[in-house]
């Protein structure tokens, strides 16, 4: 068998040993807790408590809602205080409708919910339900809803379940540490998932630079029938595609599925959160979020309830040693840069970084000399050099072209851009630009058919009031004929 | 509020000023060697290029109201004159290096948009200009064994430089090797006559023995610098290799055919600017193609026409007419070689669905 190799690529320094040295350790309970009712992609939670109701620990308190989302449980036992607007976790620093919980330090559990025995006996599509009733989403930061795609893969029929242990964005260790320290039930939770879809094999990709992981992940493994490959480490290692292809030599097609090619990605830390909600009965409660950047005094991994505020969680595990130049949600990679830390922890929140002047070491964009870096970097084989000089042109089609559609958005581009161009800026501004043209297409199209139609009717209305016309005409005329026959009959001349 | 920075909030350390700077470092060993080979005359020479370009840069900057101060630190023109200087004869006249200097940054540079914007390099396509509006100066050779017997004392090299062509000169002067080997095969001369009779070994164009401008002295220095950028990455391996073999197979291929007739592959490949070419002015990344496939091509293309043009055309050295034809090529060399698209076909088709349950 050819061994598949990774296009492209970069190799930024990893950081990880900032926050990966010291075990996960549980945040406190803040005294507020803000749950956001879109923690995922798709369609926002519909709330179903009213202020000032209690809650117990892991019960529901807003139901998914379309056909793509994920219902949201109460973090702890508390009450209800608001619900109301506050800062989202988002660069635009725009509200977003939030349940504010006030706890009351008891923890008392949700009676109803309960760990179901056996899970392997059930019905795959059981499991399926199981999954999406416990609010769980792609924990890797995609945050799209898991159970949505266990259930399209299960229609579909995958072969092969790959769990992404790479996590190649620098700075992150929250999957490193799960590895370590839970790696059993990441197995457990990946043969539940196996069964759900109904998959032959379960491969799990681990980056080569986390050796510690790798081994607690082969001890766990061992008999399990799971195969944990070691991967390079290379930036996005941890691309779907890219992971795919190295682990399965499927190229996945543009515009399809994975599902459509036999495979279904998941996360390890979902995993870990599959096998707590299947075998503990514990809704998606809280995540591992990793604190790092040099701005912070202490780095490290926290099991954060969710809606755990930014500012509580980094003055309680640390604080900062100088004025952060830029915070961050997610990886320095593809993270989004926070307005502030007035936001809350949410099911995406894979690390929450402070970062220095010299760690983002950015400069000022200067001109591109065409030195083809972009090119050598970008693992999807595109030109970022010749898509941004088409959209600094305005040429958005050209752009779109030459495979604007395409791109990832994985920065490595951005990353090693020696002339420090804003690649990914301009591609995701052409991207927004091509959907709203696509948008106003739409609405265009839609308003000229029904301009169309309307045209239609008044024509069809004028057409039937003048045969209508005609028709009376017509019959007034016959009668006038009538009368004017019978008047002559009646006067002979 | 701030407005709100896409990622990556990281960035590598690789820097265009960073690069200039290896680009000269690996420069430096030839220059230096030269300096040795044609004495202060040459010194002279590659600081006014220097001087002038910069100056030159400098002016331009501001007339097209750019940020001076900013684009003179990135070292571009600092790169352009210094392979301008070694593109010339060794003893040129100070206005020919200004001249070129403003030939290669004002006109072929800046003119056309500045750095990044040039179709043609900047070095190269000055040299053609001088060559044509200047034969008699651009192809007065110093003979280096002569300067190694008598090197000019600095008055006489200021002299040298400013004063143009004095009867000093005259004691020094001399063919080229391709000079020799073109005039002489167009008479009929048998190459291995020609060669002998110049006492040719291929080792007096690696250690610099054979007149020539000062960046065809030194093919074995040179080829160190390259390898040194190869190995830090700042250049790529494709066009160099692809200028090489462009020169190396025809010249083998009809070397073997009529050797008497044509020199073979290791003349050319040490002889004149196909080193300098090589490794400094084909990588040159604004006037080469982006792709590694399209890298190679323009290589291949820039070496294949400078042997045609050395073996077949009016002029011994072909290289900057080679480089200069080619940089006319790189947009359609860019449009048809491109790389494939992940998950699409050549075309930009998406992919076929491989089978499901089957692993490859």
């Amino acid at each position: 068998m050819f061994s598949p190799k990774l296009r492209g690529g970069v190799h930024p320094p990893g950081h990880k040993e900032l926050s990966n040295a010291s075990p996960i350790r549980l945040a406190p309970l803040a005294e507020r807790l803000y749950l956001s009712l879109q923690q995922h992609l798709g369609a926002p939670a519909t709330p179903i408590v009213k202020v000032g109701e209690r809650v117990r620990k892991g019960q529901l308190v807003a139901s998914s809602q379309g056909a793509i989302s994920a219902p949201i449980h109460a973090p702890t036992s508390g009450v209800v205080r608001a619900l109301a607007e506050h800062t989202a976790p988002h660069p635009s620093g725009l509200p977003v409708l939030v349940i504010t919980l006030e706890p009351d330090g008891r923890e008392e559990w949700d009676p109803s919910l309960t760990p179901l025995s056996d899970p392997l006996a059930l019905p795959p599509e059981e499991l399926c339900l199981r999954v999406g009733s416990a609010g769980i989403v792609g924990l890797g930061g995609a945050t799209f809803p898991a159970a949505v795609k266990l259930i399209s893969s299960l229609q579909r029929g995958v072969d092969t379940l790959i769990l992404n242990g790479g996590e190649c964005e620098p700075y992150l260790s929250c999957d490193d540490r799960l590895m370590r320290e839970e790696p059993e039930h990441i197995i457990q939770g990946a043969l539940l998932m196996q069964h759900a879809v109904q998959a032959r094999r379960v491969v799990i990709g681990i980056e080569d630079n986390k050796p510690q992981a790798l081994a607690a992940m082969r001890r766990a493994a061992e008999g399990q029938g799971v195969e944990i490959r070691s991967v390079p480490s290379r930036y996005p290692m941890g691309s779907e595609k890219q992971l795919v292809q190295l682990l399965t030599g499927i190229e996945l097609p543009a515009m399809s599925r994975a599902a459509d090619s036999g495979v279904l990605m998941h996360n390890v830390a979902t995993a870990r959160a599959v096998y707590q909600a299947i075998y503990l009965g514990r809704p998606l409660i809280s995540r591992i979020v990793t604190l790092s950047g040099q701005a912070l005094t202490h780095q490290g991994n926290w099991e954060v309830p969710l809606g755990t505020p930014a500012s509580y969680l980094i003055n309680y595990a640390s604080g900062f040693n100088c004025a952060p130049a830029r915070l961050i949600m997610g990886g320095p990679m593809m993270g989004i840069q926070l307005p502030d830390l007035n936001v809350p922890v949410i099911k995406g929140t894979s690390g929450i970084l402070a970062l220095t002047r010299e760690e983002i070491n950015s400069d000022e964009p200067g001109p591109c000399v065409r030195c083809a870096s972009c090119v050598r970097a970008c693992p999807m084989g595109l030109q970022p050099l010749e898509m941004a000089a088409n959209i600094r042109n305005g040429d958005f089609e050209k752009a779109r072209s030459l495979g604007l559609n395409d791109c990832v958005g994985c920065g490595a581009c951005s990353y090693i851009c020696p002339a420090s161009l804003p690649l990914v800026h301009l591609f995701n501004y052409a991207k927004g630009e091509l959907a709203n043209r696509q948008r106003e297409a739409r609405k265009m199209e839609k308003t000229r058919v029904l301009a169309q139609r309307r045209e239609e009717r008044v024509t069809r209305q004028a057409r039937e009031r003048e045969e209508l016309m005609a028709a009376r005409r017509a019959a007034a005329a016959r009668k006038a004929a009538e009368e004017e026959e019978a008047a002559g009959e009646e006067s002979p001349s | 509020m701030n407005q709100p920075i896409h990622g990556p909030h990281a960035h590598s350390s690789a820097r265009l000023s960073a690069l200039m700077l290896q680009v000269m470092l690996a420069l430096t060993p030839a220059t230096l060697y030269s300096f040795w080979l044609y004495g202060w005359p040459a010194f002279n020479l590659w600081l006014l290029c220097l001087v002038s370009a910069l100056l030159w840069e400098a002016l331009f900057l501001a007339l097209f109201h750019k940020p001076v101060g900013a684009h003179l630190k990135d070292g571009s023109a600092a790169v352009t004159a210094w392979i301008m200087a070694l593109c010339l004869p060794p003893w040129a006249p100070w206005w020919l290096a200004v001249v070129g200097t403003f030939l290669a940054i004002a006109i072929i540079k800046q003119i056309f948009g500045g750095l990044g914007q040039n179709v043609f390099n900047p070095a190269m396509a000055s040299r053609v200009i001088l060559l044509i509006a200047f034969p008699l100066e651009m192809t007065t050779w110093i003979a280096p064994e002569a300067v190694a017997a008598s090197p000019p004392e600095i008055t006489s090299a200021l002299s040298i430089t400013f004063q143009g062509f004095s009867t000093l000169l005259d004691g020094y002067s001399g063919a080229t090797l391709l000079d020799s080997v073109k005039n002489q095969t167009a008479q009929g001369a048998p190459v291995s006559a020609i060669l002998s009779q110049l006492d040719y070994q291929p080792i007096d164009s690696i250690i610099g023995l054979r007149g020539g401008s000062l960046g065809e002295s030194t093919s074995i220095l040179l080829l160190l610098g390259g390898l040194y950028l190869l190995w830090r990455r700042v250049i790529t391996w494709q066009a160099p290799l692809g200028l090489l073999l462009g020169a190396a197979i025809p010249a083998a291929a009809l070397n073997l055919a009529a050797p008497e007739s044509y020199p073979g592959a290791l003349f050319h490949l040490l002889s004149g600017g196909l080193m300098l070419a090589a490794f400094f002015i084909v990588t040159d990344p604004v006037t080469a193609p982006i792709t590694a496939w399209g890298r190679f091509t323009f290589g291949l293309g820039c070496g294949v026409l400078t042997w045609l043009i050395r073996s077949f055309g009016n002029y011994p050295e072909g290289v900057a007419f080679a480089v200069m034809l080619m940089n006319s090529t790189v947009p359609l060399i860019d449009r048809y070689i491109k790389p494939r698209i992940y998950g699409r076909t050549r075309k930009g088709d998406p992919l076929p669905t491989t089978e499901k349950g089957a692993s490859r």
